[in-house]
């Protein structure tokens, strides 16, 4: 069971007070309609699943009810860092930066 | 009975206690002190059960939680039945009543002699796979056998009597392991003032230094053990658990300890105290001093009752006082099991020899145990085990150098007692359950810990330090250590000594060859619990298992509550060798939690019965019990689903229901609905962008139905949203739905519109909504409220009001779920109960009526109205439904499943739509989930069309009514459509619009 810092509460609390809600930093198209099939597909449906850190969007659901990020070793299972909507990540993959 | 293996004097043992215990059926006499196996032993019982597949008898093995035969079933009563104890875990109790748990296939004559037709006599690994493919159609009589096999014991048919609980804890050092090592840990760490947890599966602290005849700080081991517990018990920042398993080490350093609380005192827990309790706790670091296991070595007909791990023979003779026979042959590969002829010596029984496998160990053990007059025999391993219920002797032969080769003939020794130890496995399974791989050590002759990234370290016989001395010093290092980690500061500390014993290398040795080959020699066990041989693992390679995750499943080696604790390494061994490979090179498999059993007692803890899962209920709860009503659970919530009368059957309630609402006034507790307050300038803006639907324009004092989708554009959710101020709405969602709804709309407000004033907060408890409908409703209401302007011209279909009803202040929404005239009175939820009894008292000279869900379900769907998630399944879009009317296109955001919507796969012609359906026969109700086909006469498998999703017997109608998902159904109107059933009968329906009552809505327009 994870120990998770939320970046709004400061504090680290059980995973039970979270809900972890998929890949994070996939924002959704600013003119949908623009997209083609294949790309709404894309945003949609296709994540990147990758071995090794992995950015994700968790809730504080029973805590805050803030949406924050967790960059996790998919591995390790250990929490590199936990960061607010709309910043970066201090940890990424080699790939992520190319 | 007398206990005819019990020493006159000596063992922890209270002798002016005896404790008399029923085993099998038969009453024992024990002593306080005793487990149930030590008791067995005294009393002379050699055979504790059957072996899992081959029905040999077996005996206890061991001392410790890697015993893999005496498995026992406990309870004096039904509710108390306890499955999977060990009975070297098990204190002795007065009147406790165990059984052996014999596992397949005594447990079922049937099943043997199913097998004996289908398998023979030999049961090779992968039988079942081999024995049970075919024929196909006989797997589902194969299935029941397999599965009445594959387990130990039974559980109760009754609720468990006794109360279990679950306490969190943060622990800055949890010491796992009580120890040598984890003992002077304890020492170490606790004076710094962390806060320590020392948890040890045993009655007592001490581990193996509670047989041990060794010194530590000059003093005889169990008194330095006794000195360290008391020392530890003064310190308010040491948190003690005996009898407290460490079962599981999770992620981020989270362990589940299972505490044994009263399992020791009786069948049942004493009055007002907790069975067992699981202890979740969050350490800062963790110090593993979790020893290791003996290994048994591998020689034939190995699983005699009578043949046992070396250190077991001591720790019985010198903790419990008990002899487990008269003549012992001790076979080792190691100085440490020399320890346990002199124990049986000292003991007053004879050892007929000692063999040590090493060619010519010069060991200092050798010259004490030659000293002392007993027989060591090197260079030669017991090769087999003669007997039949019990050993008679041990055949030994000359063995080379490398342990491979008998290098000469086999003799008879008479004994009754085989010990035999090939060294250590040190217990390394919590390191692994969070994904670890452990790493082969020549020198320790074991897997060690690997890496890991919790905040763990290890210390003792878990690091392949074995001797006593290097226990206490690496115990002493390391519980400095996790103190220091954690932040505290702390001085270094005298550390408990032990005078040093010079030790001769061990042999690495993991399987006695026998004088015929493996495959025809007599059965040589590696993993007892699961009847696994040397032979079957190597057959399991020869048949080109290769990698050992698949020869452990393939034999089942490991598998079980023994999770391989004696038996891993020396299978891993044999494959590795059998495929001519090292053991690093073959690798090993890992540890799952837990690591012995845990009842479901325990890991539930208080949250069972009426706290299994949270019962919500609304504020007029009190009354739908009293007025008789049945509940369906929708989500958490409680809602009345009907209120029969006496006499009634379900369906004369449903058209009593029905008709008084359509032909009066009914009244419906809709409390349960989710409403979420929205507030902020951009609320409306946001409105728009997450229904299909426009809101730009809703006025306030108006209500509006929205729909929700997902980015797929399919619908997700549905309801009412009221404009309560210029910036201000209230949004109603379905009532399983609205905790989804709720995390939606943050979601989209949070991460990709932050720059939007908009608020959200969850009201749905705050109020309480009793909804009067029916063509009486406005008279029902005009003796309630004076404040409302109730005209049908003032006060619209699809607007609200705030004012007075019933004395308390109150928000009504004129809009209608039923299609009658309907107002939903909303009150703050502790004014629900009076409000509700003063609608049903205005109400009682129209014969007002309360409706349940059902009801509410028939009416809505006489109107066509949906229930998504009933009638919709997320594969749904609104125009799917018929629902265009409700997806605004033209607004200037591209709202959520706007472009989902317009996938070419959502556009295509043919798609399933939702339409009516009536069926013929007015009686006949199409069973919800019902598929449709054109030609019923169609040869199998037919084309399906689409099933049904709603369907009940409609009172008011007179005949039955349905709603499905029809491919093109919407252009199909009038055509007929059949549901072949399971029970032979098809109905035939005709494809209608879904608006089966008041086509033009003037019933709630009134």
């Amino acid at each position: 069971m994870f120990y998770i810092y939320c970046p709004y509460c400061e504090e680290h609390r059980e995973e039970e007070e979270f809900h972890a809600a998929g890949e994070a930093h996939i924002p959704r198209p600013l003119d949908p309609d623009a997209c083609t099939d294949e790309e709404w597909g894309e945003y949609l449906f296709f994540r990147t699943n990758p071995r090794g850190l992995h950015h994700e969007l968790w809730v504080h659901g029973v805590g805050c009810r803030k949406y924050f990020n967790i960059t996790r070793d998919t591995q390790t299972y250990e929490i590199k860092e936990t960061y607010k909507i709309g910043t970066k990540p201090q940890f990424t993959r080699a790939e992520e930066n190319a | 009975m007398t206990q005819i293996n019990r020493l006159p004097s000596g063992g922890r043992i209270d002798r002016a206690q005896s404790i008399s215990f029923s085993y099998n059926g038969k009453t024992y006499t024990g002593m306080q002190g005793d487990t149930v196996a030590s008791a067995l032993l005294a009393n002379g019982v050699d055979i504790v059960g059957r072996s899992f597949k081959y029905s040999r008898p077996r005996g206890i093995m061991a001392a410790g939680a890697e015993e893999p035969n005496a498995l026992l079933q406990l309870g004096a009563t039904e509710a108390t039945q306890t499955p999977n104890v060990r009975a070297t875990q098990q204190d002795l109790f007065e009147g406790l009543v165990a059984s052996a748990t014999n596992g397949w296939p005594n447990a079922d004559n049937d099943m043997m002699s199913l097998v004996g037709k289908l398998g023979g006599r030999a049961m090779p690994p992968g039988f079942y796979y081999k024995t049970f493919m075919y024929p196909q159609s006989m797997w589902e009589t194969y299935e029941k056998f397999i599965r009445k096999a594959a387990g130990f014991g039974r559980s109760s048919l009754e609720s468990d009597v006794d109360i279990y609980d679950n306490i969190n804890q943060h622990a800055d050092v949890l010491i796992v392991g009580g120890g040598p090592a984890g003992l002077s840990a304890a020492l170490a760490a606790a004076q710094s003032g962390a806060r320590v947890i020392l948890a040890d599966e045993q009655s007592e602290f001490g581990g193996s230094l509670l047989h041990s005849s060794a010194q530590i700080n000059m003093l005889p081991a169990a008194d330095w053990v006794k000195d360290t517990v008391a020392e530890l018990s003064t310190y308010d920042n040491v948190i003690l658990l005996p009898r407290s398993t460490v079962n599981g080490y999770h992620d981020h350093n989270f362990l589940t300890i299972h505490e044994r609380c009263s399992d020791h005192l009786g069948d049942r827990s004493p009055l007002g105290k907790v069975r067992q309790r699981m202890h979740r706790i969050r350490a800062k670091w963790v110090v593993l001093a979790t020893g290791a296991h003996e290994r048994p070595l591998v020689f034939a007909n190995n699983d005699l009752p009578g043949v046992m791990l070396a250190s077991a023979v001591s720790t019985y003779v010198r903790r419990y006082a008990v002899a487990p026979g008269s003549k012992l042959v001790l076979m080792t590969t190691n100085d440490y099991a020399y320890q346990s002829a002199f124990d049986w010596a000292d003991a007053g029984r004879e050892v007929v020899a000692i063999v040590d496998t090493r060619t010519n160990p010069d060991s200092e053990c050798v010259f004490v145990a030659k000293s002392r007059g007993i027989k060591v025999i090197t260079g030669t391993a017991v090769i087999e085990a003669k007997g039949s219920k019990r050993v008679t002797g041990a055949m030994i032969a000359p063995l080379n150098e490398t342990g491979d080769q008998l290098t000469g003939d086999a003799q008879l020794l008479e004994c009754d007692l085989i010990a035999s130890s090939g060294g250590w496995s040190p217990a390394i399974h919590l390191s692994c359950h969070t994904g670890s791989r452990p790493v082969w050590s020549d020198e320790a002759v074991g897997f060690l810990p690997g890496d890991t990234i919790q905040k763990q370290l290890t210390a003792g016989a878990v690091n392949g330090s074995y001797s006593l001395d290097a226990c206490l010093k690496e115990g002493t290092e390391q519980g400095l250590a996790a103190a220091r980690n954690a932040g505290f500061e702390v001085e270094d500390v005298v550390m408990p000594v032990s005078a040093p014993v010079s030790e001769g290398k061990p042999m690495a040795l993991f399987h006695i060859p026998h004088s015929k080959a493996t495959s025809r020699a007599p059965k040589q066990f590696v993993d007892f619990q699961n009847d696994v041989t040397a032979a079957a693992i190597e057959l399991a390679t020869r048949e080109g298992f290769e990698s050992i995750e698949h020869v452990k499943r393939y034999t089942a080696m490991g598998f079980g509550t023994d999770q391989g604790k004696t038996g891993n390494i020396n299978g891993m061994a044999i494959a590795a060798k059998s495929m001519d490979k090292s053991i690093p090179e073959t690798g090993t498999t890992i540890f799952r939690p837990n690591y012995t059993p845990v009842t479901f007692g325990a890991i539930v803890g208080r949250n069972c019965g009426d706290l299994f899962d949270p019962e919500r209920y609304t504020a007029i709860h009190r009354w739908h019990i009293e007025n008789g009503a049945k509940f369906e659970d929708v989500g958490q919530w409680k809602r009345p689903w009907y209120y029969p009368k006496s006499g009634e059957s379900m369906q004369d309630t449903l058209n009593r229901e029905c008709k008084a609402t359509r032909e009066s006034v009914g009244l419906l507790d809709a409390s349960t609905l989710g409403k979420i307050d929205i507030q902020g300038k951009d609320a409306r803006e946001f409105l728009g962008r997450v229904y299909t639907n426009a809101w730009a324009k809703l006025a306030v004092g108006k209500c509006r139905y929205g729909l929700m989708c997902g980015e797929d554009g399919m619908v997700f959710d549905d309801g009412v949203t009221a404009c309560l101020g210029e910036n201000h709405f209230l949004m109603t969602t379905t009532t399983g739905g609205a905790a989804r709804v709720l995390s939606w709309l943050e979601i989209y407000h949070q991460t990709e519109w932050p720059e939007m004033e908009v608020y959200f907060n969850s009201v749905t408890d705050h109020w309480s909504t009793a909804t009067i409908s029916g063509p009486n409703a406005r008279k029902v209401m005009e003796k309630l409220t004076s404040d409302i302007d109730l005209d049908g011209e003032a006060f619209k279909f699809m607007d609200w009001r705030s004012g007075t009803v019933a004395g308390v202040p109150a928000r009504v929404f004129r809009i209608s779920f039923t299609g009658e005239l309907s107002y939903e009175v909303n009150v703050q939820a502790n004014y629900g109960m009076a409000v509700w009894e003063a609608i049903m008292e205005a109400g009682a000279e129209f014969n007002i009526t309360p409706y349940g869900t059902e009801t509410m379900h028939v009416l809505r769907a006489e109107k066509g109205f949906i229930i998504v998630g009933q009638d919709t399944d997320g594969s749904v879009h609104p125009y799917d439904l018929d629902h265009g009317w409700a997806v605004a296109n033209q607004k200037p955001f591209s709202f959520i499943g706007k472009r989902g919507m317009a996938r070419a796969d959502c556009v295509r012609p043919n798609r399933k739509q939702l339409v009516g359906l009536k069926p013929k026969d007015p009686e006949a109700v199409i069973p919800e989930g019902a598929q449709a086909v054109n030609d019923p006469e169609q040869a199998i498998p037919m084309e399906m069309l689409g099933h049904v999703t709603s369907s009940y017997y409609s009172a008011n109608l007179g005949h039955s009514i349905a709603m499905g998902m029809i491919k093109n159904g919407l252009n199909r109107m009038g055509e007929s459509v059949f549901y072949p059933l399971a029970d032979g009968r098809v109905i035939e329906a005709e494809i209608c619009s879904p608006v089966f009552y008041d086509p033009k809505g003037e019933r709630q327009r009134v």
